[in-house]
């Protein structure tokens, strides 16, 4: 898969928040053989973490995705966005409007607006959207090459709540990669967006807030693996009536 | 003469241990009293090893279990347990909190108005860690300075310690590699009219919150968990899901008066656990983290162990 000029080999994006510690947490990355991984920022982080944080994330090898999380205005999500190029020197961003605090719902009309405003300030933007397609095709025309879908709401774990929506951004977008980000809960959810022709799946706190992150995380990866091999094998369709896998006609008769 | 660095927890926990060894102790301290300068100030002082379990290796309880008889020498451990509750839709995080942990048992709605009549009808389901307790962090620091004045210590103050120190327990100020800034925030409440006598914890997926009772109407909040090291005052969105976090525990909440706003930098290392690390011949006693009060008694007694010459090394690591 490739994305924006980059090649990716795993079709997993795994978030870096909420996990009981940094050791579990870069377990769980090493495990889910993740290439990218998603940083939240806040306003206190551009005052420094020592040797802390990011540099245990750096060190794992994994190239780091800053997101906008928590940004309710178009205003914000862009000097957030201008922050993380600054401390992680990177021009990805994971965007993310918020429209309604409950619900995490994207803003997408806040989403389009900062969309074009940060591709045209040169940045790489991976927007978090809906599955709604002329959202979708104005984030295009916005400047984004890649587009979001949620599966659910944030954190919902919940898994896809309308897959059929899904496989029509497939059909509406076939040649734009896109991934599946939030709601995400088990690895079965991971393995149907997989099979509906997603190109990949973020996820954090399916992982995060597991009893075993770090096995999570690598049945995760294997879930994604499954998927997206079964989409590109082909499945066979759905019948309404039951078909004998063994021919019956020509069996003996005992009489 | 054992020399140590910083009269934070860490530092006069060990030198208590090295005390009732025998040793003679000498504390350097940057700030103007004992525990002033240290991140402890801003800790709920919470004996809580199930509770904090839920998201911590096992070590917390193991190494935790002896905090409750260590401290109750030096201060009042005010043992009346933990309280778990959630609000009516996050129920499923009081389900996931109960698997990760144990040491409690399930309570319904009469017999959390039973623990605590000022909950009545708030609350339908909950957990009860029984066996947890809390103290006063800031009292704690106080009488754990004067009981080792008085065995014998010396605490220096306004002094920063000499280059070659013994043992260093300067937190997150001390140069040790791995160690990083988990920042927290908290605030303390005046709210006579609310009637609580013992820990409560509110799940919620994106807002939990401590409340520990101060006594005398008091109440401390907290605690978020923020990689950062900055150390200016607490943001306006860490402070209003604390503060609505409150409210939901208690309405009467809403006419607390605010007394105090804190922040600080609790030093951890990637495990979220303390270690023994000796580094240019200096031992450092670091990474308390958020257990502070719930390990440093361990702790000090390996730290202890280690500098007192007759113990082999291999033995006290």
């Amino acid at each position: 898969m490739e994305i924006y000029g980059t090649k990716l080999n795993s079709r997993l994006f795994l978030g870096t928040a909420q996990y009981p510690s940094p050791k579990v947490l870069c377990a769980a990355i090493a495990a889910s053989s993740s290439e990218v991984i998603t940083v939240s920022l806040r306003r206190e982080t551009s005052e420094g973490t020592g040797t802390g944080f990011w540099q245990m994330l750096q060190e794992t090898g994994a190239r780091i995705l800053p997101n906008t999380a928590g940004c309710h205005t178009v205003q914000e999500a862009v000097t957030t966005a201008q922050m993380a190029r600054e401390i992680f020197d990177t021009d990805w961003i994971k965007l993310e409007v918020i429209g309604h605090a409950d619900s995490l719902q994207p803003d997408v009309f806040g989403l389009v607006e900062a969309a074009r405003i940060l591709s045209e300030d040169g940045f790489k933007v991976f927007p978090y959207t809906t599955e709604d397609l002329i959202v979708g095709e104005r984030l295009l025309q916005a400047g984004c090459d890649v587009l979001m879908p949620w599966g659910a709401p944030i954190g919902s774990g919940q898994g896809l709540r309308n897959p059929d929506g899904l496989q029509a951004m497939r059909a509406h977008f076939p040649d734009t990669p896109l991934i599946v980000d939030a709601g995400i809960g088990r690895p079965s959810d991971a393995t149907q967006a997989m099979e509906l022709g997603m190109d990949a799946v973020l996820l954090n706190t399916a992982v995060a807030k597991a009893g075993d992150p770090v096995k999570m995380a690598s049945a995760m990866a294997q879930a994604v693996t499954a998927g997206q091999m079964g989409y590109q094998a082909d499945p066979m369709p759905r019948r309404d009536m039951a078909v004998p896998s063994t021919p019956v006609l020509g069996l003996a008769e005992f009489a | 003469m054992i020399t140590i660095a910083g009269a934070g927890l860490a530092g006069l926990a060990t030198a208590y241990e090295l005390l009732q060894r025998g040793a003679k102790v000498r504390i350097f301290e940057q700030g103007p009293g004992p525990g002033k300068a240290s991140v402890a100030r801003f800790a709920g002082g919470m004996l809580a090893p199930w509770c904090e379990y839920e998201s911590a290796e096992e070590e917390v309880v193991t190494l935790g279990s002896r905090a409750f008889e260590w401290w109750a020498k030096i201060t009042p451990v005010h043992r009346r347990g933990t309280l778990v509750m959630a609000p009516a839709r996050d129920r499923a995080e009081l389900t996931r909190f109960a698997k990760r942990t144990h040491g409690y048992r399930a309570v319904s709605a009469e017999e959390i108005a039973a623990l605590e009549p000022g909950l009545e009808g708030r609350f339908t389901q909950g957990l009860f860690f029984a066996g947890e307790a809390h103290l006063d962090p800031r009292r704690a620091l106080s009488d754990l300075s004067r009981v080792v004045t008085d065995l014998g210590a010396e605490i220096v103050y306004n002094t920063p310690a000499p280059n070659r120190v013994d043992l260093n327990c300067t937190g997150i100020k001390a140069a040790v590699p791995g160690l990083r800034p988990v920042r927290g925030e908290m605030a303390i409440l005046h709210c006579p009219e609310v009637e609580i006598s013992r820990t409560l914890r509110l799940l919620h997926p994106r807002m939990p919150l401590y409340l520990v009772p101060r006594g005398d109407g008091h109440f401390m909040i907290g605690g978020t968990m923020i990689e950062s090291a900055s150390t200016r005052a607490p943001s306006l969105r860490s402070l209003s899901e604390l503060m609505s976090a409150a409210f939901a525990l208690h309405p009467g909440f809403g006419e607390a008066e605010v007394v105090e706003l804190g922040a600080g930098l609790r030093p951890a290392f990637a495990d979220n656990l303390p270690q023994l690390v000796e580094q240019e011949g200096v031992l450092h006693l670091n990474g308390l983290y958020r257990h502070g009060f719930l390990l440093a008694p361990a702790m000090a007694q390996r730290a202890a162990r280690y500098l007192l010459p007759e113990i082999a090394l291999e033995e006290a690591l």
